[in-house]
């Protein structure tokens, strides 16, 4: 279903960045195509939860299934990754230095999170969560600048530690759902009904309390939960741009999306008793993020903290587990992945231009590229929430939805949750108006070039899909809300 | 017993090889080793699917379909260190090459003779039989002084451990009046003797399997040792002692499975931790992997607890992946050691620049090592994890894997070595030998497509048994 290319020939550099290209843009057609065509059978077909499922017997002592299928939510996903995928590919086409292990790497990282998105299985869907983070390390190591040895590792540790938690889960939800007398399962759908049965039965269902924390922390750590976000700073500053990219634009969003599909969706009764948790955690990264972007002097870094504040607000919507906050959630995962690949696009361009980073060192640059510098406006507004953009879609339906909730507690995290959009004003501003605006602090700036063809792809096309989205989010949003559905009609507030 | 016969009559036939042409034609006479025991192998292959569960001297000698995999499975790990062995045996061994092919060869058989023991004698015998010519294989590098350390040491602590075990065998009889595994398991009682004696069991076979605290050994004669040696011992040597304490637990020890399950409990949390954080401080690769393979054997040993077919089905497919790996690692590390005489982890340095096939290959190998999909290391941990968390054991699971995030550490600091640093002082391009070529291939070929072989592991799982 899915076209994964492979470029393994070729040591030719233009060969494979046109190669890439075309992949990238094949890609991308092919999930557009996947869109229209889930839309229009999803019309015919209203009941069935996932389309175009497919599976095939892989392991058969554990009843392990190579199945895919999607909803939804995994359509706009992967809609997403291809989006991002292709600007990544635009993004790196001045790359120089081994190429071909580059690109190598690059859609191994893609295969795997396009694996994730699609899969229906516990295992496979752990197994592409576990090939998407590898290569990382090789990515950041080989191509990134700063200390890139040491942020690579760091984040390959911690996100492997995140999966350490996870695999446990994993293992505890496979052999706690197996029905009496009946066989275990990893299919995603099969456990949801094991689980609901049970309860229904009145089963034993304690065991939920202990893999619940243990799996959503195990995706938290992906999605940049506090405490566990360190590693996301310091890897996305490090590594090369189009990494960055697809990390920040991406990759995070395998953390919330695993959140929702798997720890909330199979165990729904310990996600509601243990939400408080999750929500004073994740509402402490929303605004903690915010306010570290404020006192940051690196582009890079600013932008890092605010993807923590951001995917923060991702799990903080999801945990208000009602269809409107947990639809403005994906809404938000979609529009931050857009928004946030754009800033670090616009970020690695000015640096290629200017090698530095810092934002002291920098100003004026509106008078030399007008048109990075107009992008890079854009990207700051979507991301504090001008209506019109992506970002203020996203984040009034997360709150409108959270406002639902009447008690003190969530009352004070909503509020707290709110606050943020005004720092992320602050740090926003900020940077525009030291970069962008005012006196031209380095003499040697003002002989440097506005954007090339490929930037412009790559800036314009994220520009146009971040406003196609806030100009008509109905589509999107209904498309989203399907899916969400099927999860959210599991908790007390859901529908 | 068609696998020992055969390969009795293999190791007669090297061994009179080398004395009659062995002075005159070495090459012909190691190519001729090798092709016999290749073979040896693919015979091998036609007897394992005809035999249903049988024994041999009342009781003596057990046999069955699983026992025959684990056989095949040695004899291809062996075939794979003889293709590594080749260009040092003809090179710097040229002299006592015949030598190494007949110890080799009678070490396997011992471990054949570990696998299929139906009582605790031919246990011993077999453990015996393993271990001393292993010691001179480990000392057959005569112009080191380390490799006659390293045998030194060898021998002295395994001399000791056997002595332990034997102890340990002697209150079992005491106690259940029978060495038969099944005596054993029906008249074994709760008695602190029978425990002391299961203890010193443990302790004679944590030895060849090099679990903590027993391991003491391993590091020093690993590093002295010619490369396919540790090669063959770390991969080879431990499969057999894992598999075959693993089949003595379900057999000898089954009716009282808590008490060994606690003292395995802490021995594979000591092992795995103290295996992996040793593993981060060391510099000379041999010694790398020595504490590598004391974690994996802690790895390994997470199959034994859960003591059901799932375990044992997990534990052979784990060793078998495992095998490949190493091995991988290990013909690296032996081809370039050979020509160039480095080991150091600092000599690695840029391997990708001057050597990339190479490099790639030993990548692949830490990967696989590490558990990272979707090389077939992370299948074998994936299961031997799972049929572990199928006891329970979610414990012992978390802790497990919490120490992979630690090896995963050390593992990307070979690949660092490799990929990321510069050196000024590369190892320079090298040429490797066809044979070695063609083992390192086969190596890639399974760390990559094993994982996605799913009626391999069918294929085990069917035929392994718990308790």
């Amino acid at each position: 279903m899915m076209a994964v290319i492979f470029c393994v020939n070729g040591e030719k550099k233009s060969l494979i960045r046109t190669i890439m290209s075309i992949g990238g843009f094949a890609l991308l057609c092919t999930s557009a195509y996947l869109t229209i065509q889930f839309l229009e059978l999803r019309q015919i077909d209203t009941t069935s939860e996932f389309l175009f499922t497919e599976s095939v017997m892989w392991y058969e002592r554990f009843n392990i299934h190579y199945s895919v299928g999607v909803d939804g939510i995994s359509v706009a996903m992967l809609l997403l990754s291809s989006i991002v995928v292709i600007t990544g590919v635009f993004v790196s086409y001045a790359m120089e230095e081994k190429v071909k292990e580059y690109f190598l790497w690059f859609l191994m990282l893609s295969i795997g999170v396009y694996g994730f998105f699609i899969s229906l299985d516990l295992f496979t869907m752990f197994l592409f969560y576990e090939v998407a983070l590898i290569p990382m390390y090789l990515l950041i190591g080989l191509w990134g600048s700063g200390k890139k040895e040491y942020s690579a590792m760091k984040l390959t540790l911690m996100l492997m530690g995140g999966s350490a938690f996870l695999m446990v889960g994993i293992f505890g939800i496979y052999y706690n759902s197996i029905p009496a007398g009946g066989e275990g399962t990893f299919n995603i759908q099969e456990i949801a009904a094991n689980v609901q049965a049970l309860k229904a039965e009145g089963g034993d269902i304690s065991w939920e309390y202990i893999f619940f924390p243990l799996t959503f922390v195990g995706f938290g750590v992906l999605g940049a939960m506090f405490p566990f976000h360190t590693w996301s700073p310091d890897g996305h500053a490090s590594a090369p741009t189009a990494v960055s990219m697809l990390h920040a634009g991406v990759l995070m969003k395998l953390g919330g999306y695993g959140c929702f599909r798997i720890a909330m969706y199979l165990m729904p009764d310990a996600a509601q008793e243990q939400a408080w948790i999750f929500i004073i955690l994740t509402g402490i990264s929303v605004v903690y993020g915010a306010f570290s972007a404020c006192v940051q002097n690196d582009l890079k870094y600013i932008n890092a903290y605010s993807s923590v504040s951001h995917c923060g607000l991702v799990l903080f919507a999801l945990l208000m587990m009602n269809k409107t906050a947990m639809t403005g959630a994906i809404l938000q995962m979609v529009s931050h992945g857009l928004m946030t690949a754009l800033f670090f696009a616009l970020i690695g361009m000015i640096y290629g231009r200017t090698h530095t980073r810092d934002i002291r060192e920098m100003g004026g640059l509106m008078k030399i590229m007008p048109i990075l510098c107009v992008c890079y406006v854009i990207a700051g507004l979507a991301s504090l929430g001008l209506p019109g953009l992506s970002g203020f879609v996203a984040e009034m339906t997360i709150f409108v939805g959270a406002f639902e909730h009447t008690d003190f507690f969530h009352r004070t995290f909503v509020i707290l949750g709110c606050s943020s959009i005004v720092i992320t004003a602050v740090y926003i501003l900020r940077v525009v108006g030291k970069i962008l605006m005012g006196p031209v602090q380095d003499k040697h700036h003002e002989t440097l070039t506005d954007a090339v063809w490929y930037e412009k792809v790559a800036a314009f096309g994220l520009i146009a899909a971040i406003a196609a989205i806030g100009m008509a989010p109905l589509w999107l949003s209904n498309m989203i809300g399907g899916g969400i559905e099927n999860i959210a009609k599991l908790f007390t507030y859901g529908l | 017993m068609n696998h020992e016969i055969s390969l009795v009559v293999v190791m007669t036939l090297v061994l009179l090889a080398d004395l009659i042409i062995g002075d005159k034609n070495k090459k012909i006479c190691q190519i001729a080793s090798i092709g016999l025991f290749l073979a040896h192998t693919i015979v091998c292959f036609q007897w394992s699917n005809s035999y249903s569960p049988t024994e041999a001297f009342s009781g003596m000698y057990l046999t069955s379909e699983i026992h025959m995999f684990v056989k095949n499975m040695l004899n291809i790990g062996t075939v794979l260190v003889f293709l590594y062995a080749y260009y040092w045996n003809t090179h710097e061994n040229e002299s006592h090459a015949g030598e190494f092919y007949f110890l080799t060869l009678s070490t396997l058989l011992g471990m054949y003779l570990m696998i299929s023991s139906g009582n605790f004698l031919l246990f011993y015998i077999g453990l015996e039989t393993a271990s001393i010519p292993m010691a001179t294989l480990v000392a057959l590098n005569k112009k080191r002084e380390e490799s006659a350390e390293a045998a030194a040491k060898y021998i002295l602590t395994a001399a000791f451990s056997s002595g332990v075990m034997i102890f340990g065998i002697s209150m079992l009889y005491a106690t259940c009046g029978t060495l038969y595994f099944d005596g054993v398991s029906e008249s074994f009682s709760e008695t602190p003797l029978t425990i002391m004696g299961l203890i010193f069991f443990i302790a004679g076979i944590g030895f060849k399997i090099s679990l903590v605290p027993f391991h003491l050994w391993t590091a020093d004669t690993y590093q002295g040792a010619p490369t396919s040696v540790t090669a063959y011992l770390s991969v080879i040597s431990k499969g057999a002692a894992a598999f075959a304490f693993m089949c003595i637990l379900m057999k000898a020890f089954s009716n009282y499975p808590d008490v060994w399950k606690e003292i395995l409990w802490w021995i594979i949390v000591v092992t795995i931790t103290v295996g992996n954080l040793f593993a981060i401080r060391q510099k000379n690769l041999k010694r790398f992997l020595a504490f590598s393979s004391i974690s994996q054997a802690g790895y390994i040993m997470l199959g034994v607890i859960a003591g059901s077919d799932q375990g044992m089905a997990s534990l052979v497919f784990y060793t078998l992946i495992y095998m490949f790996t190493n091995l991988a690692a290990f013909g690296i590390i032996s081809s370039i050691e050979d020509q160039t005489g480095k080991v150091s982890m600092d000599d690695y340095d840029g391997l990708y620049d001057t050597n990339p096939k190479l490099a790639v290959v030993m990548m692949l190998a830490m990967f696989s090592l590490g558990g990272i999909p979707p090389f077939a290391g992370f299948f074998s941990k994936f299961f031997i994890f799972m049929a572990a968390a199928e006891q329970g054991e979610y414990l012992l699971v978390f802790l497990a894997l919490l120490n992979t995030i630690i090896s995963l550490y050390y593992y990307l600091l070979v690949v660092k070595a490799m990929f990321i640093k510069k050196s000024d002082n590369p190892i320079p391009t090298i040429k490797i030998d066809s044979m070695s070529k063609v083992g390192l291939i086969i190596c890639t070929i399974c760390i990559l497509a094993l994982g996605f072989i799913s009626p391999l592991y069918t294929y085990i799982s069917e035929r392994s048994f718990g308790f």
